[in-house]
């Protein structure tokens, strides 16, 4: 973990470079993770060649819980705690020096990095905004125009694609480009897809796509480049709902054929 | 997925908020209502502001809020309202507003022409508006917004705490249209004493502190060296989420892409061409190009038209 400074008011924390700690094997991973996002190896890895992105991504999150509970205890001043790909931004630090003093000398709990049989990563937290039990269960009807595509990428038919994604379990690594847009991590290494090369004009809402290592749901109708794979009528966003974002940061997502 | 996006993405269909749209239902004229205001001319860009929804960064939802918060919060003050009020950001053409009852407003921000029927008015005073009166804020001498209260605020319901109008999301009110009528709040107390400068003269040539990172070290010592060392200029290319510059391209020391991470307001994001940008209220809340530095106050960038020249300089540590 690495403190990079933004701003008079922010910090960011990078969790994509070398600790020197158990996780430097997952760090050489996670030097490639550029490389892997366009992927398009026909096997799949076992747990030894799990994408990299996944690897930074546990470590986000971890971190993201951590300073989520040290947020809640009153350990932490941060207005905003945003997730991203590889790293966790402190936005509304009144004293970002001295945060980062702190930051140092906490250390989060490594999550479990297995799928369904491992449970929540967050119990015994509070106000995480996740769910505690069980995964939300979106209903896919898939029958996106980019399934083809997809299955070509994979060298595997269209069933087993819609095969392979009802069978994993997602998780929010992060939200962006939209409220309520969720990046979903959790496809095994290898299965990254490239982005349409010019973005449609319009992109339906509910729509299921995948770009890179992630799966997403557009929570709106808008400009888009993802593969899409399928369509769910679940609402995504609603300003009324507490929390407005029905995919917050850490939620655990299957994504169940309607 | 990151820099500024596409207009289109501005003003989504399904925006919550929309009070004016409901008040449009009524027979117009047929009921008087004091706490009401009638947009004569909604002008080319005219929002509802307050300090933004700060807070659901991690969301996806946008700070927002409005440009120069200091200015909104005078013009607050000036009309006895709570800082938090909502205002409404007119942006270089102006507008004209009908009140129904008497009432108080207040103009900060720009050097514009204001009238309250045939009197003249002064930016940075509180203003007295009879009953059916009709406020006319021209387009600015020099500067591009401005911010209005009126007495008790405007009241359109707000959005996960904020009733600011986001540009990008579409969170918030919609843009005001010509006919729109905006209920307003009741008023708080008396007028606070005036304690600030009520206009900010606009400079020729914006010079904004800059502290460096949080991805520096994706940029060439050169790269450094010409953003602190030459100019840029600002292009039409700007707006409520950041305002594109053209000058001297930044030449990467790190090829390849930068994986999303979380922007600040004020971020210096420079996309592939090496045209840098700098993040305003409704900037998006990841981004997936490095970010050099970040503008320690863009409130002068408010004021920015293009064509004006920013000079970038390191901030004293």
């Amino acid at each position: 973990m690495r403190i990079r400074p933004a701003g008079a008011h922010a910090l960011l924390l990078d969790c994509s470079d070398a600790d020197a700690d158990a996780d430097a094997d997952a760090d050489a991973d996670a030097a490639t993770f550029d490389a892997n996002v366009d992927d398009t190896a026909d096997t799949e890895h076992g747990d030894a060649g799990r994408a990299a992105a996944t690897v930074v991504a546990d470590r986000v999150e971890a971190w993201r819980a951590e300073l989520w509970r040290r947020r809640e205890q009153g350990d932490l001043d941060a207005v905003e705690i945003v997730p991203a790909a590889s790293t966790v931004l402190l936005d509304g630090l009144s004293d970002p020096a001295h945060t980062a003093a702190l930051l140092n000398d906490w250390a989060p709990t490594p999550i479990s990095t297995g799928t369904a049989s491992t449970g929540t990563t967050n119990t015994g937290t509070t106000n995480t905004g996740t769910i505690s039990t069980g995964a939300v269960e979106v209903p896919v009807i898939y029958d996106g125009v980019d399934l083809a595509t997809v299955a070509g990428h994979w060298k595997v038919d269209v069933t087993a694609v819609v095969r392979r994604l009802t069978a994993t379990e997602f998780r929010v690594a992060f939200c962006g480009f939209a409220p309520g847009f969720a990046y979903l991590i959790g496809l095994a290494a290898g299965l990254g897809v490239p982005r349409l090369s010019t973005p449609r004009p319009r992109v339906p809402a509910g729509s299921v796509g995948l770009a890179g290592p992630y799966a997403g749901i557009y929570p709106t109708a808008s400009p888009g480049g993802w593969l899409l794979v399928g369509r769910t009528d679940l609402p995504l966003f609603d300003v009324h709902a507490d929390p407005p974002a029905r995919l917050a940061p850490g939620t655990r997502v299957r994504l169940v054929a309607a | 997925m990151t820099g500024i996006p596409p207009a289109d993405r501005v003003g989504a269909a399904d925006t919550p908020g929309r009070s004016a749209e409901a008040a449009r239902g009524e027979e117009p004229g047929m009921v008087e209502e004091p706490g009401m205001v009638e947009v004569v001319r909604a002008g080319a860009l005219t929002t509802v502001q307050d300090l933004g929804r700060p807070g659901w960064a991690h969301l996806g939802v946008p700070r927002s809020g409005a440009l120069d918060p200091s200015a909104l919060r005078l013009a607050n003050r000036l009309v006895g309202n709570p800082e938090t009020a909502a205002g409404l950001e007119i942006t270089l053409t102006g507008c004209g507003l009908r009140f129904r009852g008497a009432t108080t407003v207040a103009v900060t921000g720009a050097d514009v022409p204001v009238r309250v029927n045939d009197r003249p008015g002064d930016v940075g005073r509180p203003l007295a508006v009879p009953a059916g009166a009709v406020l006319r804020v021209g387009p600015p001498r020099t500067g591009l917004r401005s911010w209005l209260a009126v007495a008790g605020g405007f009241a359109v319901e707000p959005v996960l705490g904020s009733r600011a109008t986001d540009t990008l999301s579409g969170l918030g009110p919609p843009l005001l249209r010509d006919g729109d009528r905006l209920p307003v709040g009741v008023p708080a107390g008396p007028p606070a004493p005036v304690d600030a400068t009520a206009t900010v003269p606009t400079p020729a040539e914006v010079r904004l502190a800059l502290r460096l990172g949080p991805r520096a070290d994706w940029f060439t010592p050169l790269a450094l060296e010409l953003l602190l060392g030459t100019a840029y200029t600002l292009t039409p290319l700007s707006n409520r989420i950041g305002v594109r510059l053209s000058g001297a391209p930044l030449p990467r020391a790190v090829v390849g892409e930068l994986p999303s991470e979380g922007l600040v307001l004020g971020a210096v994001q420079v996309p592939a061409d090496g045209q840098p940008l700098v993040f305003l209220a409704d900037h998006p809340t990841t981004g997936g190009y490095p970010v050099v530095g970040v503008v320690v106050d863009v409130t002068p960038l408010a004021q920015a038209r293009p064509g004006t020249t920013v000079r970038f300089h390191g901030s004293q540590r």
